[in-house]
């Protein structure tokens, strides 16, 4: 084996030239009438771990689920290393799972569950236990082969779920909300882990999750989902920073949205009339005069004062509700026209006279921080 | 203390659902013949039992149909839940859910009835079954059991978190494989139940059996029947009984065993 | 499960199915037949359905038998009387197994598995001697008519056994588990915080039963009261053994007109109407079943 190149530094999907590990073709899935998934087409690479990001029902876990084989697509074609995969059995892929339940051998020890997957490859059994030793290290559970499932904790359960889908050195890996089961602090832990095992083995990963600070923590890329589609696919910070369209804005972190029409644009500068007010935004090229438009500005990009602001839009208001977070407080502030804008500021140590309820503020936010959205 | 409603009603309901079988297994052991006369503590009628050449043959006759009969039914009512329950694609099952459930509801009369023509008339067309007894008896039992072991069985598997059975099959198992190492293992204690379910309702019908049986093959309950529509014998107290006590050792056992497990 | 063992799919899903479309449907497809049949003397003790006669296929379909079941008061009374026993048999299993199901569903564990099982119990024992038991009790010179006597309650013994209210006794008796079993089912599932919230809002401990408990458990009623009704329209044992002779049950007519009568014809056009007398019970089940697992 070659040296192996992760994936998130090498960022394969930025060349042309690359070819993708998993090819996923105008994948549609319907039950009855209802489309759960869409004319789905998705290229992922190599050594990638790739989360599928979206609410309950977007179909995420559909799509998932017919990479494993579970379920037949009514439409189009997923090829995985350059093999077709129309069918081929979920038992005779070369993906393996990991299960939102886990979906543990209720009945069989821990060493059983993992080296299960081993014995039906006929791997003789001196070898398929000494292999599940190895794992059971990997995923730090050396003392615990013997148990049953259900003597061991859940976060211990999740990692003999993971030990028991890597086994078998799969091609790809598909996880399905494999942190969902957890508390929120075992869960930030295992993220990491999660990320140390998929680099150490080199394993393609595919993870579903709802939890976009998960996806955010994870994944090389991110494929946002909503009813059945793929809305956006990009790298976190591109996802965060340059949403395509309203629902991935809205979907991803906090945003305060104004909708509003083109008003004219110049080379550097672009204003949209809105009914808080004309908001200057970055260009964006292609759009006509009056053209209805959104924009998205983050909460934490707007600065709050008592005193009059510098920047390239100005607002007035006063504060409506503050909640404070520890690192940081959200402020909700009422504007003149009634409109209510989330405005978050870091906390400084022992910041005196903090701003609070019933203060009439200024806000402000630069050009950059204003996103234009046509969809 | 004042009364509630509800215990007191329970109370009295437990009291009208055990009051019987304690007579019978009180009288069992009356020396005397008539039920208002105590005349002493005896074992004479279960000695009276056991000499009942015609009552041995018939429980020997209701146990091995029973317990051929409790077999096949669970081979044949947990493939039926697993076409229910696992596959999928498969055309007509409601019309399979209907015809597994009918059974359940449908007075035995009716199935009695409607069996035996059906063997009077296969006989006519196909010369089989040559005579009526212990096979008619047999197939007229496995068709009911069935129907309870596949709703025992089906129940089991749609609680079963199907994901178990699909990360088998992703590691590689096939189907059948996956139904042997994880499906059958999980759904054993359904299958227990069945099989008792299909045991005792074959070794307590009467009325089927009446009808499918033949000349010379009398289960049990058609034994007792006869003998009790005369009126009150204590050697069937005495039936009784022991049955009582097989049932309530079993049922025991069986609940201090699942206790035991966490 | 997808792919591979095609053939061994179709034996799974062919060889159930065949046994019951063999040995279930296909039987009540004779019995429509045979009711549709001539009577005779002879073995079997009726007509062909069709002949050829010349060459020529003849149908001999006749109604007689349902007509002579219209005509007959017998087999229309019998039908009502069954009818009336299993709705009041149904109606006293309600009022006792609901309170029972009740305690059980609020009882706190372990004594909850414990009545629970002392409720199934009795149905692993014999059907048939549980309701032979009745015999020694009701009888006249039994057990009740001697502890009443003694007790100076009567003293007059009291005539029960071969009449209707032994088989309303009997009835009860053998089937209140499965009306109990259901209702439970339906009543644990019952949130606590329900009935904590009525009280909460100034209900009543019996003002929030009528309003919260009762309606919540309505599947389990329903279901639990036609698992009674549907099998006792067609009893036969009870009526054999506690009834008397004026005691009209349709399972005893069918039963009667097969074993005594020997007429084959009418005896299955009794069965066909049983069936469709029970048509509506069923749907009314399948549909309680159907609501209750949405619960």
């Amino acid at each position: 084996m070659g040296e192996t190149i992760l994936a998130a530094e090498a960022r394969p999907w930025r060349e042309a030239t690359q070819k993708p590990f998993v090819r996923i073709r105008g994948i549609s899935k319907l039950f009855g009438d209802l489309a759960a998934v869409d004319d789905v087409s998705l290229d992922i690479y190599q050594g990638e771990l790739f989360c599928l990001l979206g609410g309950s029902g977007c179909g995420k876990s559909t799509l998932l689920r017919m990479l494993a084989g579970f379920e037949t697509p009514s439409k189009g074609h997923i090829e995985i290393d350059g093999q077709e995969m129309t069918g081929i059995a979920a038992n005779l892929r070369p993906t393996n799972m990991m299960f939102q339940s886990y979906a543990l051998f209720p009945h069989m020890s821990v060493e059983k569950n993992v080296a299960y997957g081993l014995l039906r490859e006929g791997v003789p059994k001196t070898e398929a236990m000494a292999r599940t030793a190895d794992m059971l290290s990997l995923v730090k559970l050396e003392g615990f082969a013997r148990r049953r499932p259900q003597q061991l904790s859940g976060g211990q359960q999740q990692r003999v779920a993971l030990a028991r889908s890597l086994i078998k050195q799969p091609k790809l890996l598909l996880l399905d909300e494999p942190l969902g089961a957890l508390d929120k602090k075992l869960r930030e832990e295992t993220q990491f882990e999660l990320i140390r095992i998929q680099e150490d083995l080199g394993v393609t990963f595919i993870v579903v999750t709802h939890d976009q600070e998960e996806a955010m923590t994870l994944s090389t890329r991110i494929g946002v989902m909503d009813r059945g589609r793929i809305v956006q696919v990009g790298e976190p910070r591109q996802i965060y920073e340059a949403p395509d369209t309203k629902f991935v804005a809205d979907f991803i972190g906090s945003v305060n949205i104004f909708d509003g029409e083109v008003d004219a644009a110049a080379p550097d500068m672009m204003r949209v009339n809105t009914p808080e007010g004309a908001i200057l935004c970055p260009p964006l090229p292609g759009l006509k005069a009056h053209q209805k438009v959104h924009v998205a500005v983050r909460p934490e990009r707007i600065q709050l004062s008592r005193g009059p602001i510098k920047a390239a839009n100005t607002l007035q208001g006063i504060v409506d509700e503050v909640a404070y977070m520890g690192n940081l407080s959200v402020y909700r502030v009422r504007l003149e026209g009634g409109r209510c804008l989330k405005v978050t500021a870091a906390n400084g140590l022992h910041e005196e006279n903090p701003i609070t309820w019933d203060e009439a503020v200024h806000i402000g936010w630069s050009a950059a921080a204003s996103t234009v959205l046509t969809k | 203390m004042r009364l509630r409603f509800t215990p007191v009603m329970a109370v009295l309901g437990f009291l009208f659902l055990y009051g019987p079988i304690a007579s019978l297994v009180i009288y069992s052991f009356n020396e005397s013949k008539l039920v208002t006369v105590w005349g002493g503590w005896s074992l004479k009628w279960y000695g009276e039992l056991f000499a009942n050449q015609q009552i041995m043959d018939a429980a020997w006759l209701s146990l091995r149909i029973a317990a051929i009969s409790a077999s096949v039914a669970v081979v044949l009512g947990t493939m039926m839940a697993m076409v229910l329950v696992r596959f999928r694609r498969v055309r007509g099952k409601s019309l399979m859910t209907g015809m597994v459930t009918a059974p359940l509801v449908m007075p035995d009369v009716i199935i009695g009835l409607s069996l035996l023509l059906l063997f009077v008339a296969m006989q006519g067309l196909i010369g089989w079954p040559g005579g009526r007894g212990f096979s008619t008896i047999l197939i007229a039992h496995i068709t009911f059991g069935m129907a309870f072991v596949a709703v025992v069985v089906q129940s089991r598997l749609s609680d079963m978190d199907d994901a178990v059975e699909e990360a088998a099959l992703d590691l590689g198992a096939s189907p059948a494989r996956v139904f042997f190492d994880i499906t059958l293992p999980m759904i054993t204690p359904a299958l227990i139940a069945g099989w008792l379910l299909a045991f005792t309702l074959s070794l307590d019908d009467l009325v089927i059996a009446s009808f499918v049986s033949g000349p010379g093959a009398s289960t049990l309950p058609m034994v007792i029947f006869s003998k009790v529509r005369l009126g009150v014998s204590p050697d069937i107290n005495a039936l009784a009984s022991l049955i009582v006590l097989v049932v309530s050792i079993g049922i025991i056992t069986a609940a201090l065993l699942m206790r035991k497990k966490p | 499960m997808s792919g591979g063992g095609k053939w061994g799919r179709r034996f799974v899903i062919a060889v159930p199915n065949i046994w019951l479309i063999l040995f279930f449907m296909l039987p009540f497809l004779v019995v429509l037949k045979i009711s549709l049949s001539e009577p005779r003397i002879a073995i079997p003790p009726y007509a062909p359905l069709w002949d050829w006669v010349d060459g020529a296929l003849r149908f001999n379909i006749n109604f007689e038998n349902y007509a002579y079941m219209w005509e007959d008061s017998l087999y229309i009374n019998a039908y009502l009387s069954s009818l009336k026993i299993a709705a009041i048999s149904t109606l006293l299993a309600l009022f006792i197994g609901y309170p029972m199901a009740y305690y059980i569903a609020r009882s706190p564990e372990p004594r909850r598995s414990i009545l629970l099982l002392l409720v199934v119990l009795p149905f692993w024992t014999s059907f048939l001697l549980r309701v032979y038991a009745w015999i020694g009790i009701l009888k006249t010179k039994g057990v009740l008519n001697a502890v009443l006597l003694r007790a100076g309650i009567i003293d007059q013994p009291l005539i029960i056994l071969q009449t209707d209210v032994a088989v309303y006794i009997g009835i009860v008796y053998t089937y209140l588990p499965f009306l109990i079993l259901p209702l439970y089912a339906n009543l644990v599932k019952l949130d606590d915080t329900l009935l904590e919230a009525s009280h909460d809002l100034g209900a009543s401990r019996i003002s929030s039963f009528f309003r919260i408990t009762l309606p919540l458990s309505m599947p389990g009623i329903i279901a639990g009261s036609m698992l009674v009704f549907i099998p006792v329209i067609g009893e036969f044992v009870i009526p054999a053994l506690l009834g008397g002779p004026d005691t009209l049950m349709i399972g005893s007519v069918l039963w009667d007109e097969y074993f005594k009568n020997r007429d084959w014809p009418v005896a299955s056009a009794v069965a066909m109407v049983m069936l469709v007398v029970m048509i509506i019970p069923i749907m009314i089940l399948r549909s309680a079943q159907n609501k209750g697992a949405e619960i």
